[in-house]
């Protein structure tokens, strides 16, 4: 982490300082920063708030939505919920491993598109649903990602 | 006259997924082009996701009347049709005061109380709730009402709780009430991880205040002062409304000290979940608000005892808080009007899957299946046949069609193996299989599983092993009594509703579809032609033409033949897509 990094992490303790049970924001706002947890700022944020690095550490890989590990430029999240699975989301999915040569959760070589699979991304009647970065594309077919990629 | 005139569009995650942002640029275009005054507004979604993206124009000459299945490119000829020609364009019209529309039936069948708001106001302006009688309950259970009265009035309402459980809610507040202690919470249940669910999102994004006005008074009866709203991370859009909603009620006098001139305090924070299923149990939810890993523990003690930070916590779900204020403002007798004997009220389904009018319904408790589905949802699409509905998600059940004049109740439901859950509906037709329903909610629960009980991590892994195995074809004999007998010992070794409810979608489809399971393991098939491993595409040689549109479509080449000539799959690198069969128009392609 570069120094400006370690800035950041403080602002956002500030913020959080002498709130009870605020470790999981603190870690939500660091990754929003930062991009992902890095060890090292999960180290820096136990010796500030004095949680055992530990527990930081079973907090943080206790929930799908902080990541240990940089993440590409783009992220792509592809429901898997009951109705787009209904939907037929799990071609959707191989039709996006296969464009983008990534594993599920993997990133792509060139850093510009993580693949997610989540659980359910709420809008069902529109199955099935990809999400890039904070727009939904809804009523997917194979055929349509490769279009949806090359916007990116 | 113009003055008078407007226009509402659905901006809930479903609408701006399905292209309302353009709609309302163009709208604002268009109002601006032609210099015509008219009220622009934002609402929440109104539940007719299906007909996405959704205007309502309300004006003098027509009332009300909301176009649906628009496309930005629509907008410049609705507006100039209904606006300056004065003649709307029928066609695109669903629901409207003066044309009636396609879809108005489908609304007259449902009872709104939750909803009542929900694409009717700007869920951002606070005065549009008040407006519609919001904060009335408030100031009534303040200025006359002592936190005894609260608690009856809700008892005898019928209440029970929305997230699934289907607990009494007067009687919960009650357990609270009784515990005396210097700091009690007031939670509100936002984790909406069902999958195939999203009527909490919806009321969160529609209505917020409702759901702020519910915990406000279920605060002042048990007696607490301060309150959170735990959301799941991924409802940011919830997140921003309950944000703004809350600083708009302080602004008020609503939340914040000395309430409406008296001692009841109050403060609310909302707090976003990190994206962990089983926090919707509600001991683990209070873990994660205390900044820990979100792991049930043993009840009782119950919350009403020993809650957040031990003391005394109710905690209810959104759709449950959304009755209160409704209950209160028109009495309980008339909420118990609805329903059944011992499910009062109304219910909200997330109406989904292979559904004509899928989106989100508010029906009276009571309601047969059939009719939701029916009447309400339209039927099936291409009006296929129904084989299943599966209700209240990885903790529910598959109801087949022998079952469907079952009403919808909490006692009826369960008796049927199935429970009320939260509210997803998930219908499916003959496409459908039932083994890989079962193994796609087993995925999703030994996913989630938080790994306290030896039983739930590892005894939902083994079923899922199963069920994998069924559905590649390489099920085994006895393999259906493993489950079953795996199921039961699931059930008793878990603490929380996670793990023992999680064998529920493979008991209810082995009690109804047992000949589903034994046709994927004596004869390798899959009835329904979806497990991937047990189908095959093959082009009919005398229906090809050899348009060469299926080996265009085809994202890995296996597909060879000249043009005009009939062409092949090569079955070794086919990996089963279908993408072939949609691109066919002559039904060539065909899955065996």
């Amino acid at each position: 982490m570069v120094e400006s990094d370690f800035d950041k992490i403080d602002v956002v303790l500030r913020e959080f300082e002498g709130r009870k049970g605020a470790l999981i924001p603190i870690l939500q706002n660091t990754q929003a920063q930062l991009g992902f947890l890095s060890k090292e700022a999960l180290e820096y944020i136990s010796e500030k708030t004095k949680i055992p690095v530990s527990e930081i550490y079973g907090v943080a890989t206790f929930y799908t939505q902080f990541r240990l590990h940089p993440i590409g430029k783009n992220i792509i999240r592809i429901c898997h919920g009951t109705a787009c699975h209904v939907a037929n989301a799990p071609k959707i999915s191989e039709a996006l491993y296969e464009e983008l040569k990534v594993e599920p959760g993997g990133t792509t070589k060139d850093l510009k598109f993580t693949v997610e699979e989540v659980a359910c991304l709420g809008c069902c009647s529109l199955a099935p649903v990809i999400m890039v970065n904070d727009k939904a594309y809804g009523r997917l077919t194979p055929d349509k990602i490769k279009d949806i990629l090359a916007q990116y | 006259m113009e003055n008078s005139v407007r226009i509402k569009v659905g901006l809930a995650s479903c609408g701006i997924a399905a292209g309302g942002l353009d709609v309302l640029e163009k709208v604002e275009a268009f109002l601006k082009e032609h210099d015509v005054k008219a009220q622009l507004e934002h609402t929440g979604c109104i539940g007719m996701c299906y007909a996405e993206v959704l205007m309502e124009i309300e004006d003098d000459e027509f009332g009300s009347t909301m176009y649906g299945y628009l496309n930005a490119v629509d907008i410049e000829d609705i507006l100039t049709a209904h606006l300056i020609e004065k003649k709307p364009l029928t066609e695109h019209i669903v629901v409207s005061d003066k044309f009636g529309g396609k879809e108005k039936e489908i609304l007259d069948y449902q009872t709104r109380i939750v909803l009542r708001n929900c694409g009717v106001i700007n869920p951002e302006s606070i005065d549009e709730y008040i407006e519609r009688g919001g904060y009335e309950a408030l100031q009534k259970v303040i200025k006359d009402m002592s936190p005894v009265d609260v608690i009856d009035e809700i008892k005898e309402s019928g209440l029970r709780g929305r997230g699934g459980a289907g607990f009494p809610t007067g009687l919960k507040w009650q357990f609270a009430y009784n515990n005396y202690a210097d700091k009690k919470y007031v939670i509100c249940n936002a984790d909406e991880g069902d999958p195939g669910a999203f009527m909490d999102r919806s009321v969160l994004e529609g209505d917020p205040h409702e759901v702020l006005e519910g915990m406000l008074i279920a605060a002042y009866a048990i007696g607490s002062d301060t309150g959170f709203i735990y959301c799941r991370a991924e409802y940011p859009l919830a997140v921003k409304r309950l944000r703004i909603a809350i600083e708009k009620a302080k602004e008020k006098g609503f939340i914040g000290k000395n309430i409406l001139g008296s001692d009841f305090d109050f403060d609310l924070t909302v707090y976003e979940g990190a994206g962990a299923f089983v926090c919707g149990e509600e001991t683990a939810l209070m873990k994660s608000i205390e900044g820990k890993r979100g792991m049930p523990t043993l009840r009782p003690p119950y919350p009403a005892e020993s809650g957040l930070w031990g003391k005394p916590t109710n905690i209810n779900n959104v759709e449950t808080y959304s009755n209160v204020a409704w209950i209160i403002r028109n009495g309980a007798k008339k909420y118990a009007d609805f329903g059944t004997e011992k499910s009062k009220g109304t219910k909200v389904f997330a109406l989904t899957g292979k559904i004509k009018n899928g989106g989100l319904v508010e029906v009276p408790m009571g309601m047969t299946l059939r009719d939701v589905i029916y009447k309400v949802g339209g039927g099936i699409i291409d009006n296929r046949k129904f084989k299943a509905v599966q209700l209240g998600g990885p903790s529910g059940g598959c109801i087949p069609e022998s079952l469907l004049d079952t009403p919808v109740d909490y006692d009826s439901l369960t008796k049927t193996g199935a429970i009320m859950g939260s509210g997803g509906m998930v219908v499916m037709d003959d496409t459908t299989c039932m083994v890989d329903m079962a193994r796609f909610f087993l995925n999703f629960t030994q996913d989630e599983s938080c790994g306290k009980c030896t039983f739930c991590r590892i005894g939902t892994k083994r079923m899922l092993e199963i069920l994998n195995r069924i559905t590649q074809g390489k099920g085994e004999k006895g393999d259906i009594e493993k489950l079953e007998d795996l199921s039961k010992k699931i059930i008793k070794g878990s603490l929380c509703g996670l793990g023992q409810t999680a064998p529920n979608p493979v008991l209810t489809t082995i009690k109804y579809f047992r000949d589903e399971y034994e046709a994927h393991i004596n004869d390798k098939t899959c009835p329904a032609g979806a497990c991937k491993d047990l189908v095959k595409y093959e082009i009919l040689e005398d229906k090809c033409i050899g348009c060469g549109a299926c080996k265009r479509a085809c994202l890995v080449d296996a597909i060879s033949g000249e043009k005009k000539e009939v062409h092949t799959i090569n079955q070794d690198i086919c990996i089963k897509c279908g993408a072939c069969m949609t691109a066919c128009k002559f039904d060539a392609v065909i899955k065996s």
